[in-house]
């Protein structure tokens, strides 16, 4: 009986490798006909491997490690994410809460308005297009010089601040407001300037989606009983135009996510009033250039990558196609 | 009844119009004040809180600018030579380059393409930061310090314009790719002839975004360049604005800022034309 059973298992394996190999086969095959794609991919691909891909994965390998960026880093395991979510109070208490609550804001704030002004601005006669889109693109253009000149003196704490200048002249406040310094308004502050920048890349990418969307579709959808303009945005607008809408709110979130140099831009310091402007890339930055723990700024940056893919993931359900739709 | 209509639409477009005009200005404040903010006298740059128009215009901040240059081992001049062919070189390269992964990646059908794409929508999310440390090892180790190399390559690994490209892309029917094949137009041909126009309005923002990074940034200077005259304007920004103390700073800073903004702002202009010229006659719809 032996026997048999040994031919029929070798039977079988042989026939398994032989399957294995037929695939492996099928496998360069299908890849060599292809080779024209990964011929166009290359050069993007080739850059991409070594400049993002390699040094993200080095980064993540770093957050198991204790690494100061001199001596050599030691493997210390999860102790980094550990600490992070039982000992880091100002992780817990001011970074977590305060990036979700300015995300929350700005993310979707900033995409809306966007979208509100890119539509706006296409209702415009098209020779006087150009200049209004210029117009609100500025910010984004210059957003670091004219933050800290413009907006500093806006918000500055003394009687002179534009702000305060105006609300003591009408009555609204009897003393100068100390606007930045006070984590009462810090916050608030902060949005409203991001949100003044936020008419930047999605923006664009909106106004030329605008551009694509078949007018003959408006005509139609008149026929079909599409009464006013916010039925028509709604029913054909968005839709026509789902990969910019995606590109843009991929744009917001990244944006509302990364930003962390505005509270630093405001208020000439890293680490805010009693951290009222802590967002994580703040964190990051003083964990990674003020104590030189890069091993903790990364395992900190692995965190922000997974909360940002998270929240990525479900807009990518929101307004994603569907492959071959 | 039909006029009372068109007065109606005309009147609401009126207010748009106002609407947006003064919205307008609100968010166009920042280039007049930099541009204003260039040409102002000493005492008026000091001036707590600034005034945004200048009263008496000047080109002393210039003159500053040159003057502190001509001191210097470098001219101001190579600077700005080093950021324009960097930023050129790097715009036109990121497109080319986007535009061919963002056609392969929508119209082609491979193996590890879902693993691709999944591996660029997450480097949308990384911070930079945190992988400038990689980086320098990697660009020290293939020998691309103090090279134009290490000035363009890094950013030619652009998930944001290939995401992008790829988005556009997929609004192009493929009946139409189908139709070019069937007509015996190779890749090449419908690469160039069909895709490069019809995603010109993507080419356009691509290349203004582009280009903003690429000129602003700071980090390839002040990482792979150990040679001062391999250095960018943007650079040499940085280093004024943050080491040198004193009264020349502050107007050689403001001066800066306008020719930093400038070439921007031109390049926007430049694009802007292109990317709101509408696609409708161009076949697709």
């Amino acid at each position: 009986m032996k026997p048999v059973t040994n031919t029929k298992n070798l039977v079988n394996s042989s026939s398994l490798q032989n399957s294995y190999r037929q695939r492996i086969r099928l496998f360069l095959r299908e890849c060599w006909s292809t080779r024209l794609s990964y011929l166009f991919l290359a050069p993007f691909l080739l850059c991409f491997i070594c400049f993002v891909i390699v040094p993200v994965i080095i980064a993540v390998v770093l957050s198991f490690t204790s690494f100061n960026g001199f001596e050599f880093p030691r493997f210390i395991g999860v102790s980094n994410f550990i600490y992070m979510f039982t000992q880091d109070v100002v992780f817990m208490k001011y970074t977590i809460p305060n990036t979700l609550k300015f995300a929350i804001v700005v993310g979707p704030g900033g995409y809306i308005l966007s979208f509100i002004f890119a539509w706006l601005i296409h209702q415009l006669p098209k020779s006087i297009r150009d200049y209004f889109s210029l117009a609100l693109y500025a910010p984004s253009m210059v957003a670091g010089v004219a933050l800290t000149m413009v907006w500093t003196a806006t918000f500055s704490g003394d009687s002179v601040g534009y702000l305060n200048n105006i609300l003591l002249s009408l009555g609204f406040i009897e003393t100068p407001q100390l606007w930045l310094q006070d984590p009462k308004y810090l916050m608030t502050i902060m949005m409203i300037v991001t949100l003044w920048t936020s008419m930047g890349v999605g923006f664009l990418a909106m106004l030329g989606g605008l551009q694509t969307v078949n007018t003959e579709l408006y005509e139609a959808g008149r026929i079909d009983g599409i009464k006013n303009n916010l039925q028509e945005v709604y029913y054909i607008t968005i839709p026509s135009m789902k990969p910019q809408m995606l590109f843009s709110a991929v744009m917001a979130i990244v944006g509302a996510i990364k930003a962390g140099s505005v509270s630093s831009g405001l208020t000439g310091m890293t680490i805010t009033p009693q951290y009222a402007g802590h967002v994580i890339n703040n964190h990051i930055y003083d964990y990674a250039f003020l104590r030189y723990e890069w091993g903790y700024a990364s395992a900190l940056s692995v965190v922000l990558l997974l909360l940002s893919y998270g929240i990525m993931q479900i807009c990518y359900k929101l307004f994603g196609t569907k492959e071959d739709e | 009844m039909l006029q009372t209509i068109r007065k109606q639409f005309a009147l609401s477009r009126m207010f748009l119009i106002l609407f947006l005009t003064g919205m307008g200005i609100f968010m166009f404040l920042p280039i007049v004040f930099l541009f204003n903010n260039a040409f102002k006298p000493l005492n008026e740059l000091f001036m707590f809180p600034p005034r945004i128009l200048v009263q008496h215009p000047t080109l002393f901040n210039f003159e500053q600018l040159f003057m502190h240059t001509a001191a210097g081992v470098v001219p101001f001049t190579r600077y700005l030579f080093n950021s324009f062919v960097v930023a050129l070189i790097t715009t036109f390269a990121v497109i080319i380059v986007s535009t061919m992964a963002g056609y392969v990646l929508s119209k082609h059908r491979f193996h590890f393409k879902a693993f691709i794409m999944g591996a660029i929508l997450i480097a949308l999310m990384f911070t930079p930061e945190t992988v400038s440390i990689p980086r320098y090892l990697i660009v020290s180790g293939f020998g691309l310090k103090n090279t134009y190399f290490a000035h363009v390559l890094p950013f030619l690994a652009s998930p944001v314009a290939v995401f992008l490209m790829k988005q556009f892309i997929d609004q192009i029917p493929n009946p139409l790719i189908e139709a070019a094949k069937l007509d015996g137009a190779s890749d090449m041909y419908i690469f160039m002839r069909i895709i490069i126009p019809l995603t010109s309005p993507a080419v356009a923002t691509a290349a203004i975004i582009t280009f903003q990074t690429v000129y602003m940034d700071v980090e390839p200077s002040s990482l792979y360049m150990s040679k001062e005259t391999m250095k960018t304007l943007a650079y040499y920004v940085e280093a004024v604005s943050s080491n040198i103390p004193g009264v020349a700073q502050i107007s050689i800073a403001s001066s800066i800022g306008l020719l930093m903004f400038l070439p921007n702002l031109i390049i926007f202009l430049l694009f802007q034309r292109k990317m709101i010229q509408t696609m409708l006659h161009s076949g697709v719809k």
